[in-house]
């Protein structure tokens, strides 16, 4: 009987000692969300009354000038549709253009970031920290920097992408090449072959699947990260985007937003598939 | 039969030329190759634009160095903003959590009403993650004006969509065996989600939500770029006024404070799920 009075007491204990955690946790989130509104100037009376300003604007956007709603004549709310489309192929080129150098200075970096693969600590720390960095800016940060170096056009929005991906990829398939199965390796060096043998025939048969998959997961965020980079002026659909919106062209509006989500839905699809074919490969062999 | 007659039999796969069986492969590299000489020409991407491009760039990263705020007033300016970005950061993160937390039951196979609330609630979450973070900060500007507030809606709203459909997978891979049990106790169907699913499913919520917060301070760092408040603003100004040295600065202190968030939520996330999900 004592033994079971115990065991409710040390029960009941540990109970109050993790509701003591968590009431203290979220004191101090109470007080860092009091503290946040108060900069950000949060403030929900403004939301409430201006939440017909948002209703009204998702209405105006999806009606056309002479007042039809967009659905009943698709014609005149895609009237700019070749522009759009070639502007939206620009975009998908630019983001096709970034990651495929990006994820080449991933490939090239990855190795020097992998402890497996590179003796030297220093090495491994220099280019895990150049890694983070150009991961960490933002890469419209990084466009904004290359639009003056470069003048406005795909050209800069192309390098800042391809950078950011660089960095996002070579972490990740840093991580791969650090998991990978050490006994091919064993066999080339004990066969004389060079570091440039490693990586090709015990390294890279091992993560190749697991490299493009990442890759096609990354062209995948760079397409909705293209679209956006032309409201710093690097090219691709965001510049028309921008000057839609500000303008109060209410119907193209919606038209490019429409246009740019079925674009992003679609490469999603797409890009899934083939991940998962890549990936089911790498299962069954 | 000599020894490397007989090997060339069993492993005759490995000693075919090394062509055959990869044409397909040879096909996709080639395309891919092509492709990207199509988007060089295309694009109007030419060697000169590149060297002029990179001579410019090295005599600005030269300029930036080293990283020097100005004065002391400008220091505190900045370190006003990247604690506005946090703030941002912060807010909006919370209220996408909090209001994806109910929908995310809605749009979870085992927790929801019926199939087409579930497919309607998992489309519009589709819908608001592929809206770009930067347009809804374009469309609250014009709702709320310009400052922190529309930054922090506009976070809220692209984290809706994440959170929404991140949450709505982990209901899903919940183990139903304690729901099985609270049912055949006699439990609801509201208790079986509060003690069998809840206990289950909040330590990944919580590290999700601390995951997205480090990637959100990134985000919000960026929307000032269009008004919606944050250190965004600041760099952007920096770019036209040309003054590198303390662009550098700003952009070193969103790196730091990025990391330190970072190595923060990390500490969190191990404190409260342990080695196991790391």
């Amino acid at each position: 009987m004592k033994s079971l009075n115990a065991m409710g007491l040390a029960y009941g204990h540990a109970v109050a000692a993790k509701r003591r955690t968590v009431r203290f946790g979220l004191l101090v989130l109470g007080v860092c969300v009091v503290f946040s509104g108060h900069i950000t100037e949060f403030s929900f009376s403004k939301f409430v009354e201006n939440i017909g300003a948002f209703s009204s604007y998702i209405d105006r956007i999806s009606h056309l000038e002479n007042g039809h709603w967009v659905v009943s004549d698709p014609v005149e709310w895609f009237w700019g549709w070749k522009k759009w489309l070639a502007l939206m192929a620009e975009t998908l080129l630019m983001a096709y253009v970034g990651t495929l150098l990006g994820a080449l200075g991933a490939l090239l970096l990855c190795f020097f970031a992998s402890k497996n693969m590179t003796a030297s600590t220093w090495t491994v720390f220099a280019t895990k920290r150049l890694l983070e960095f150009s991961r960490t800016v933002p890469e419209i940060v990084f466009a904004l920097i290359f639009v003056v170096a470069f003048s406005l056009g795909p050209l800069p929005g192309i390098l800042a992408l391809a950078i950011h991906t660089t960095g996002a990829l070579g972490k990740l398939f840093a991580e791969v090449v650090e998991n990978i199965d050490m006994k091919p390796v064993e066999g080339v060096i004990a066969t004389g072959g060079s570091w440039v043998h490693k990586v090709r025939f015990a390294v890279l048969p091992q993560v190749a699947s697991n490299f493009a998959s990442y890759a096609l997961l990354r062209f995948e965020i760079n397409v909705r990260g293209a679209a956006v980079l032309g409201f710093v002026g690097a090219g691709g659909i965001g510049q028309t985007l921008l000057e839609v919106i500000r303008k109060f062209y209410y119907a193209d509006v919606s038209a490019l937003l429409v246009l740019i989500i079925a674009t992003v839905m679609l490469i999603d699809t797409v890009t899934e598939k083939i991940r998962h074919r890549l990936l089911g490969e790498q299962i069954s062999s | 039969m000599s020894k490397r007659e007989e090997l060339r039999q069993r492993f005759s796969t490995e000693f075919q030329p090394f062509y055959q069986g990869r044409l397909r492969a040879f096909a996709v590299a080639l395309a891919a190759v092509a492709l990207f000489a199509y988007g060089l020409v295309s694009l109007d991407i030419t060697f000169s634009r590149i060297a002029n491009g990179l001579g410019e760039l090295l005599r600005m990263v030269t300029l930036m160095f080293p990283p020097d705020p100005g004065t002391w007033t400008r220091t505190g300016i900045y370190l006003y903003a990247m604690l506005e970005t946090v703030c941002i950061a912060l807010l909006g993160t919370l209220i996408a959590a909090t209001l994806a937390f109910p929908l995310g039951f809605l749009a979870a196979r085992n927790t929801t009403v019926n199939r087409a609330v579930q497919f309607f609630a998992r489309r519009s979450f589709d819908t608001l993650r592929g809206v770009d973070i930067l347009i809804w900060a374009l469309i609250w500007i014009n709702v709320v004006g310009l400052g922190p507030f529309a930054g922090v809606l506009a976070l809220s709203m692209s984290d809706l969509g994440v959170f929404g459909k991140l949450f709505s997978e982990a209901i899903e891979a919940a183990d139903e065996k304690p729901v099985e049990g609270i049912l055949s106790t006699g439990g609801t169907s509201v208790a079986s989600v509060r003690f069998g699913i809840l206990p289950q499913l909040m330590p990944v919520l919580l590290s999700q939500v601390l995951y997205a917060f480090e990637s959100n301070t990134r985000s919000a760092s960026i929307i000032g770029i269009v008004g919606a408040g944050g250190i965004g603003s600041i760099l952007s100004e920096q770019i036209r006024t040309v003054e590198f040295q303390q662009m550098s600065f700003v952009i070193l202190l969103i790196w730091a404070t990025v990391s330190l968030i970072d190595i923060a939520c990390a500490r969190l996330r191990f404190s409260i799920i342990g080695a196991r999900a790391l």
